[in-house]
């Protein structure tokens, strides 16, 4: 492809200090390149920064070390191009349904008709027409979170950043969704960066995945799945992937990022 | 089966069949039993020769002295005849004024103070200072400042009504989720527009919780100031009545002024109720 990597970190690093003054270290050194259009699951033990990852890379946090650019430009802040899905949610509860997908036009003045037509198609898109004039506390969780996918799509982003948006679903809620995601990342070309505990979900979901190891974390393993899309969990080439994941995820956490340099390719 | 399918589609144009709680009225009406039989102790204490009527007024005298000063004809001897109306205007005029002012520029004050750390930094110190000086010793350098002048009342109570109102407020800017700042940035705001966008409207359950608190002390402030630094208004008759030995209307004044907050009180309820539509679910009872 020439198409240059839409995300693409270098050495990128990321220390805090603590309460203490202690410094922590959530990951070093890591180098990435995404491509436009992809779609990537991480998935590694708690605390191996992988939000610290996301939230750098969405301009909530600053780097300490290395590079991180998104289209060769380096991040300056959060801004629209990258959309967040929060695992809470994170809807406006003073805002019903309809005012909270309009934030991101109305912050955009964009003009009313306009708007209006968006946001209906929004919220059709995510089949939450009837729901329109509710407050979020007046939806299930399931709802809530499509709000919040609703809320970030009419900006129309061109990359998806989440973590673990659906860890709090019931299995049923999780899978509906998960199909709906995976229709609507395609659809619209979109570049996905999703975090999850669940090897599975990583599985289903990922174009590729990628496997961290403890803290210090480290890309452990780079996994392509080239399986068709919309995946069946139940057969064999899905069950055989989500083994070698399974396998890779229990390799990962024994390790950290002081104990590996180079990820395998898988 | 096609008994299910004939069925019409459930929407929400259908008649409720959820009803809110039907029991509104009733708890409307309990909440007069104590009240009224704290009055029907107290009458029963009077007219029963329990206490000395010399020491505490028995109900219906009060009532008689009230109705005297409010609707009796105004003499310019009896101090209080007729002039209930007038008074009590004049103190509602003061804690309006003095309380716009503490809620205005507390409540700005207070969502800068929480939410920007160079404006706590600067100000903090200044603010627990002055805030731990009660404000009834202000009294004498008020008076001293402005003279006995409207002006008087209504500084006193918008300086002291302004400092509950603020930190409070402060707390609660403090309190606003990360999460919630963090989506509006992510969806286009601002840093700037942060406070008005999201810091206001989380933080505004506290803001009515301050501001009934400061409602309650502009009340307090303005007995004070009316029986030491300015003429009429219910504190004013309230130590007028103190001087010529009128328990009756001593009371008569004293529940005039619980009323009057009462019903401020339920005017600033009733505007919160409208604000905080979004948080009826969310929040106990
Ligand atoms: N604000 C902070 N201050 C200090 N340390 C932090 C801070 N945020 C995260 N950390 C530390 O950085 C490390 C990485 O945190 P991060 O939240 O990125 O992990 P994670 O991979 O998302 O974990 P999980 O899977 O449990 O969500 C952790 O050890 C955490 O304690
Ligand atoms: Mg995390």
């Amino acid at each position: 492809m020439s198409d240059p990597s839409i995300i693409s970190c270098d050495r990128l690093g990321k220390t805090y200090l603590d309460n203490s003054g202690r410094e922590v270290v959530a990951f070093e050194d890591i180098s990435l390149e995404i491509a436009r259009g992809d779609f990537v699951t991480v998935i590694g033990p708690s605390g191996c920064g992988k939000t610290s990852l996301l939230f750098m890379l969405a301009g909530f946090e600053s780097k300490t070390s290395g590079a991180m650019l998104i289209e060769g430009e380096p991040i300056k802040g959060p801004g629209a191009d990258r959309a967040v899905v929060f695992q809470e949610y994170a809807l406006f509860p003073w805002l019903n349904l309809r005012r909270n997908i309009e934030y991101g036009p109305r912050e955009k003045a964009m003009p009313r008709d306009e708007m209006r037509r968006k946001v209906d198609e929004m919220l059709d898109v995510v089949g939450l027409a009837s729901a329109a004039e509710r407050y979020p506390h007046e939806l299930s969780a399931g709802m809530r979170q499509r709000a919040a996918l609703a809320r970030v799509l009419v900006n129309e982003p061109k990359i998806l950043l989440m973590d673990e948006p659906f860890a709090a679903l019931d299995a049923q809620t999780r899978l509906s969704l998960q199909r709906e995601l995976s229709r609507l990342s395609q659809e619209l070309a979109l570049t996905v960066m999703f975090i999850t505990h669940s090897v599975e979900e990583a599985v289903l979901l990922g174009d590729r995945i990628l496997v961290m190891t403890a803290r210090p974390g480290q890309i452990y393993a780079d996994v392509a799945v080239n399986l068709p899309k919309p995946r069946d969990p139940t057969a064999h080439e899905f069950s055989d992937r989500r083994r070698d994941v399974e396998d890779l995820l229990k390799r990962a956490s024994a390790q950290t990022g002081e104990t590996i340099s180079i990820p395998i390719i898988v | 089966m096609a008994a299910a399918e004939s069925a019409p589609e459930r929407t929400d144009a259908r008649p409720l069949k959820v009803r809110p709680p039907a029991r509104k009225a009733a708890r409307f009406w309990r909440g007069f039993i104590v009240p009224a039989a704290a009055l029907l102790v107290w009458q029963l204490a009077t007219s029963l020769g329990w206490v000395a009527t010399a020491s505490i007024p028995s109900p219906v005298s009060v009532v008689e002295s009230w109705y005297e000063w409010v609707f009796g004809p105004v003499i310019p001897l009896a101090w209080y005849s007729g002039t209930w109306t007038a008074y009590a205007l004049l103190s509602i005029r003061r804690v309006a004024a003095g309380f716009a002012i503490a809620a205005a520029l507390g409540s700005s004050f207070g969502l800068l103070l929480g939410w920007y750390a160079l404006v706590s930094d600067l100000f903090d110190g200044v603010i627990n200072f002055l805030r731990a000086i009660p404000t009834t010793a202000w009294v004498p350098f008020v008076v001293f400042f402005f003279g006995i002048h409207e002006a008087a009342a209504i500084s006193l109570i918008a300086f002291g009504a302004f400092f509950p109102i603020v930190t409070n407020i402060a707390a609660g800017a403090r309190q606003t989720p990360r999460t919630l700042v963090r989506a509006a940035r992510m969806l286009g705001t601002p840093p700037h527009k942060l406070l008005w966008r999201v810091v206001l409207p989380c933080a505004l359950p506290t803001v009515f919780a301050a501001l009934r608190i400061g409602l309650g002390l502009s009340w307090v402030l303005v007995i004070v100031a009316e029986m030491l630094a300015v003429q009429g208004g219910l504190g004013y008759a309230l130590w007028a009545a103190y001087q010529v030995n009128r328990l009756d209307l001593i009371v008569a004044a004293i529940i005039s002024v619980g009323l009057l907050g009462l019903v401020s009180d339920w005017a600033l309820v009733q505007l919160a109720a409208v604000s905080l539509r979004w948080q009826r679910g969310l929040v106990g009872q």
